[in-house]
């Protein structure tokens, strides 16, 4: 964190601060938010991971304990075992790295071409894939179920199979927005260089434009991998067969068959990845959030 | 569930293929240079238009025909009004509309109070960041089990909280009056990270020199606020606004784990809810197309606010 001086003026004025009931109000109220934030945020996180430790009795005990009285790990190695989350972790993740390298590969290629290449009609599809936002995602279910139930021209049933999650990944407006937001800003003059040296379209892609994107292609990539994460209702439609399911249906579904301890034992091995992303890479997402458009 | 900002007009190609000075060849040369353009977009287009494009065309002819014995036949306003016609639909509008005023009133309030207080700390923010952002990252099976635990009349840890405070067990989820508002809270706690963060980085933006002036002319904190850091953030609020309502409008999951859709005496049953119930229970996938429609035509409105609105911000 910056230090005073360094920081801008905000609603208090540093005057205020700085004198000596300002200072008391500031670390009263500071003290009270950390410990408040902890118990809000973090409190729900031990909880799980402590009670994945219980015993199923002590676990549906009244009231409930704050510290496990006997620490059984076995219950993670259980759940792992039983509910075999290593299977849906490994569908999970197949899913969403096969989702990333779509989006990619085509998002990235449309993108450029739109900005880049600027072919006859290009903003019309722009504007026809912009337009898509407009549409809430939920009322799109219904006939996007019926369509992969029977693709015309291809008459193919992708239920059950991974491009039911994959090839519509890529109808993804906002990422090819992003993207073709941050190519515009790439100067021509880079572009004509390349070209004057005799480099394709596709080698200018490769060797200029995706260098420099590297930031933009984190938080893409990102929001692709949480997207299919967090996904639902869709994967629970479409990959209704419990040894295609992700891990958030597949769990959803064994929910009421195992005990609880075991269960929530579970839910902290599903947490884990995307924790385990977010730490990683905590200034990534975050600035991709707030720099690359308004995604809440 | 997001909408973009949407760029009014992208400057004019330095080198846009039509606008090439008319040479010998140079026909050629375009039409070489738009196939491989469209060579580029054809994997996006071919996706938009099986995925996107003709589930949109076929939401509106889904709406207006009829299934039975495997023929489809045109079913005029039938399906509409038998939507308008069911109980079910007024309930789940009343819910609907109820969890939308209850996650403005929490969902908006809370995080733009969370970021201007952690906007003047300084010490701290960084871990008081990612912690309002954390519950964002987890599965929603894993926060959504999580609150159905804590909400348990019996062993659940909320009931034992308020015993502290001397009030009396709650049914939370289990009773029609208090299972909306569990619902509202739960998804505040999943959801609250993105705003909060997006409010933080509007806050940063005010010019400090604003609240100097303020206080030469004697307001205080709350009249600083007022008048300072609520206009100084109205459109980033009015765009935020406009997306949570369009978001919790289409709210699913959190009421569909919770109390598996429904809920008590149907207290929680949203329209999304319903729109699944006709497709997936029912096979009523006309009836389900007329339910959307109508929730697209209400949303629509907010979004093309939401549009006009974020081009103000880009120019």
């Amino acid at each position: 964190m910056a230090t005073d001086t360094m920081r801008p003026r905000t609603l208090i004025s540093p005057a205020q601060l700085g004198r000596r009931r300002g200072k008391v109000v500031y670390w009263c109220v500071f003290a009270l938010v950390m410990v408040l934030f902890t118990l809000v945020f973090l409190g729900p996180m031990y909880w799980m991971v402590s009670g994945g430790l219980k015993t199923t009795q002590e676990f549906v005990k009244a009231p409930p304990t704050l510290v496990p009285t006997s620490v059984h790990p076995g219950n993670y190695g259980d759940a792992w075992r039983v509910m075999d989350l290593a299977k849906l972790l490994g569908n999970t993740l197949y899913y969403a790295f096969g989702a990333l390298a779509f989006q990619l590969v085509l998002d990235v290629a449309a993108a450029y071409s739109l900005s880049k290449l600027r072919p006859l009609f290009g903003n019309v599809i722009l504007g026809m894939m912009l337009a898509t936002l407009m549409i809430p995602a939920t009322v799109l279910v219904v006939p996007q179920y019926l369509t992969v139930l029977d693709v015309p021209v291809f008459e193919r049933n992708l239920l059950n199979s991974p491009w039911v999650i994959w090839l519509p990944s890529v109808t993804n407006a906002f990422n090819i927005f992003l993207l073709k937001r941050f190519f515009d800003s790439i100067p021509q003059e880079l572009l004509d260089a390349a070209s004057i040296d005799g480099a394709s379209a596709l080698r200018t892609l490769r060797s200029v434009v995706l260098p420099i994107s590297r930031p933009i292609l984190g938080v893409v990539s990102i929001f692709a991998v949480v997207g299919v994460w967090k996904d639902f209702l869709w994967p629970m439609l479409t990959l209704p067969d419990p040894g295609k399911q992700t891990l958030n249906v597949g769990i959803y579904s064994l929910a009421s068959g195992v005990p609880e301890n075991w269960l929530i034992a579970a839910l902290t091995i599903a947490s884990l990845p995307t924790l385990i992303l977010f730490l990683l890479f905590q200034r990534n997402i975050m600035s991709g959030l707030t720099a690359g458009g308004l995604k809440g | 569930m997001s909408a973009p900002t949407v760029s009014k007009s992208s400057p004019a190609p330095a080198r846009a293929p039509h606008q090439l000075p008319v040479r010998r060849g140079s026909l050629a040369r375009a039409v070489q240079r738009n196939l491989s353009a469209h060579g580029f977009l054809i994997g996006a287009v071919l996706c938009f238009s099986f995925f996107s494009w003709y589930p949109m065309v076929r939401e509106f002819f889904l709406a207006f025909q009829k299934n039975k014995d495997g023929r489809t036949t045109w079913a005029g306003w039938s399906n509409l009004s038998y939507v308008f016609n069911d109980p079910a639909f007024w309930q789940a509008w009343r819910n609907t509309l109820l969890f939308t005023g209850l996650a403005l009133v929490l969902g908006f309030a809370v995080p733009f109070l969370v970021a201007v207080l952690l906007n003047e700390f300084r010490h701290g923010q960084g871990y008081l960041r990612m912690l309002v952002y954390l519950p964002v990252m987890l599965p929603p099976v894993a926060s959504v089990l999580l609150f159905k635990y804590f909400y348990d009349p019996g062993y659940g840890l909320f009931n034992r909280i308020l015993g502290i405070f001397g009030i009396p067990d709650q049914q939370w989820l289990q009773s029609t009056s208090t299972a909306m508002i569990s619902v509202v809270i739960a998804a505040t706690w999943m959801n609250m990270g993105g705003a909060t963060l997006i409010y933080l980085a509007a806050l940063q933006g005010i010019p400090g020199e604003l609240y100097e002036a303020a206080e030469l002319d004697g307001a205080g904190l709350w009249r600083k606020i007022w008048h300072v850091t609520i206009p100084q953030t109205s459109l980033i609020l009015s765009l935020m606004f406009l997306m949570q309502i369009i978001a919790t409008m289409q709210v699913f999951t959190e009421p569909f784990l919770l109390t598996n859709g429904a809920g008590p005496e149907g207290s929680t049953m949203t329209v999304v809810y319903l729109i699944y119930q006709y497709a997936f229970n029912f096979n009523n996938y006309g009836g389900a197309a007329a339910l959307g429609l109508v929730l697209l035509v209400l949303l629509a409105g907010f979004s093309a606010v939401y549009v006009r609105l974020s081009r103000t911000q880009e120019d």
